[in-house]
């Protein structure tokens, strides 16, 4: 077994497991404010209190509650999000690769065009206008970034068509959708998985930019991206509302890039 | 080349047209800037000046065509916080994005092949696996969150270089580090595979056999033919890296495009943000181009 594998994969399950139970393991509810407690160093600083073990934030909500249920909007937009991208890349990507001629130009080109865009730059455009709920965080996310599957799949599909297995099924008959689906598409899926993983890391630091830049759901909401903007704000009196914040973030994504890293060593022939 | 340059020049209509039916529809489909632009007691008869003023009570497709006709010229309408035209506040704040672009580039690109060089040539040992270990460390650090660590580290503690800010160059140092940590992780593992690539070519053993010094085989042989994966990066993230700028400005308050972007967009001032979008792009477009022309120019191979 790969050791990148159970590692990555270890941290991202125990933070999906943290998210999927988060009512249950958080000791406090995230959003109910203490004024009297506010600004609680956490546990290994002076003054801390026994009952919010990493601390308080600026109203007097606890830390950790609101770390705990704040990596459910990071882990679900992160996987939505690429969800979505996936089909679309993959569908396009697929119909590009065997239809070829003009469908081909049409959609690469458009990839093209797409990729040279920086992402990150139009979901803010189009986030600040309809504003940032889960959904529209997923759609945008989405939207954005099918362009990788699309241009993985396509080269992977025009190499596929030439194969001998593909000439044979063509011989005996069978439509162009079912050999796409039959005998091209679970060929691509090793690469796939690998592109889809990697992706979901981008997918959760582009959602906590965007909760950063106060362009994700609105406060009180608890994200780790609202959470590290507002220890932003208190950052020289807090300093761990910020720095726990991101600790997380960082902690997450690093587990799904070592769990893809794991994934194309384990999977992908060209390694 | 000139063939090569015309059909990569040929992208630029298509990527710039998906960004302006993306601006338009954004910014005149979903927001009216009426409503936040007058004030609440407002009478209905300046309300309708106002849209009559603004153009925005003629049919869709009209407000595109005017809107790209606009822009064509220059005119990207006022700005209803300034009161003035956009596109000279954006240019104007241009050169402050440039400038912080430009000097977290340089620091990618020679700490990146640096890093890249030094880990490839101690493969497999201990500061291989430590230096690509801290680039995948780096590839999942939220820029946002390392300006902030080093805000608290060395401006606060250290009380070496102002926490925010612009002005002198010391104002410089840590928003170009911040933006460049966001590269540099890329530079050093695509330096650090192609190097091991090139090493392992002919010509490298070639080198090796007449005699010639380990570090000169790297510098002068195996180095200049890894450099064209690192521009192919190097192409395909630098809109990434003007993009990014637009977090780092407003982490340290950097008078550039992006905070102007941020700003605009909570004041819902749509002309400045069409127009920071729009700009940004183009400077992208034109970056990208550069950079497709720089290639062909290093390595014919590129070219057909």
């Amino acid at each position: 077994m790969n050791r990148k594998l159970v590692i990555g994969g270890g941290v991202v399950g125990a933070i999906v497991l943290m998210a999927i139970l988060a009512d249950v393991i958080a000791p406090h509810d995230p959003y109910r404010q203490q004024l009297i407690l506010r600004l609680r160093p956490p546990f290994w600083a002076e003054g801390a209190h026994p009952a919010h073990l990493l601390g308080t934030d600026n109203f007097g909500r606890d830390l950790l509650s609101r770390l705990i249920h704040g990596s459910r909007l990071s882990v679900m937009v992160g996987i939505a999000a690429m969800l979505l991208a996936a089909s679309i890349g993959t569908l396009l990507g697929l119909v590009a690769g065997w239809r070829g001629g003009r469908t081909e130009a049409v959609i690469m080109r458009l990839a093209d065009a797409q990729l040279s865009i920086p992402e990150i730059l139009l979901a803010i455009l189009v986030v600040a206008a309809i504003g940032g709920s889960a959904v529209n965080l997923v759609l945008v996310l989405g939207l954005s970034g099918w362009m990788v599957h699309a241009r993985v799949v396509y080269g992977l599909t025009r190499s596929l068509r030439e194969r001998p297995f593909v000439e044979a099924a063509i011989s005996q008959g069978a439509t162009g959708g079912f050999i796409v689906l039959r005998h091209i598409l679970p060929h691509l899926l090793p690469v796939l998985s690998v592109v889809a993983t990697l992706q979901v890391a981008q997918m959760i630091l582009q959602e906590t930019a965007l909760s950063f830049l106060g362009l994700g759901l609105p406060p009180p909401a608890a994200t780790w991206g609202n959470i590290l903007a507002e220890g932003r704000e208190r950052l020289f009196v807090a300093p761990w509302i910020a720095n726990l914040a991101g600790g997380c973030i960082v902690l997450l994504v690093w587990g799904v890039n070592i769990l893809g890293n794991g994934l194309r060593e384990t999977l992908d022939p060209r390694e | 080349m000139l063939r090569y340059i015309l059909r990569r020049l040929a992208l630029v209509p298509a990527t710039l047209g998906l960004v302006l039916l993306v601006v338009f529809i954004v910014l005149r489909v979903t927001g009216d800037p009426v409503e936040l632009f007058l004030e609440a007691n407002s009478t209905p008869q300046e309300v309708a000046l106002l849209r009559a003023r603004l153009g925005l009570d003629d049919p869709l497709p009209l407000q595109f065509l005017r809107f790209i006709g606009n822009l064509a010229q220059g005119d990207f309408g006022l700005s209803l916080s300034h009161q003035a035209p956009a596109l000279p506040i954006v240019l104007e704040r241009l050169g402050a994005t440039l400038q912080l672009v430009a000097a977290a580039l340089t620091l990618a690109l020679v700490l990146g092949i640096a890093g890249g060089l030094a880990a490839a040539s101690a493969r497999d040992r201990i500061a291989d696996h430590l230096i690509s270990g801290l680039a995948v460390l780096g590839q999942s650090m939220p820029s946002f969150w390392l300006g902030l660590l080093l805000i608290q580290g060395v401006a606060l503690e250290l009380g070496w270089l102002p926490t925010s800010g612009s002005g002198t160059p010391a104002h410089l140092v840590l928003p170009a580090l911040t933006l460049a940590a966001f590269l540099l992780p890329n530079f050093i593992l695509v330096t650090r595979t192609a190097v091991l690539e090139a090493k392992r070519e002919p010509f490298a053993t070639t080198a090796r056999a007449k005699g010639l010094g380990p570090l000169r085989v790297l510098l002068r042989h195996v180095l200049p033919n890894a450099l064209n994966p690192i521009i192919s990066v190097l192409g395909l993230q630098v809109g990434h890296l003007i993009a990014g700028s637009i977090v780092t400005e407003t982490i340290f308050a950097w008078p550039g495009v992006g905070r102007l972007m941020i700003g605009s967009i909570y004041q819902r001032d749509v002309p400045i943000v069409a127009a920071a979008v729009v700009v940004v792009s183009l400077v992208i477009m034109l970056t990208n181009l550069l950079v497709d022309v720089v290639q062909a120019m290093l390595d014919p191979r590129v070219r057909v």
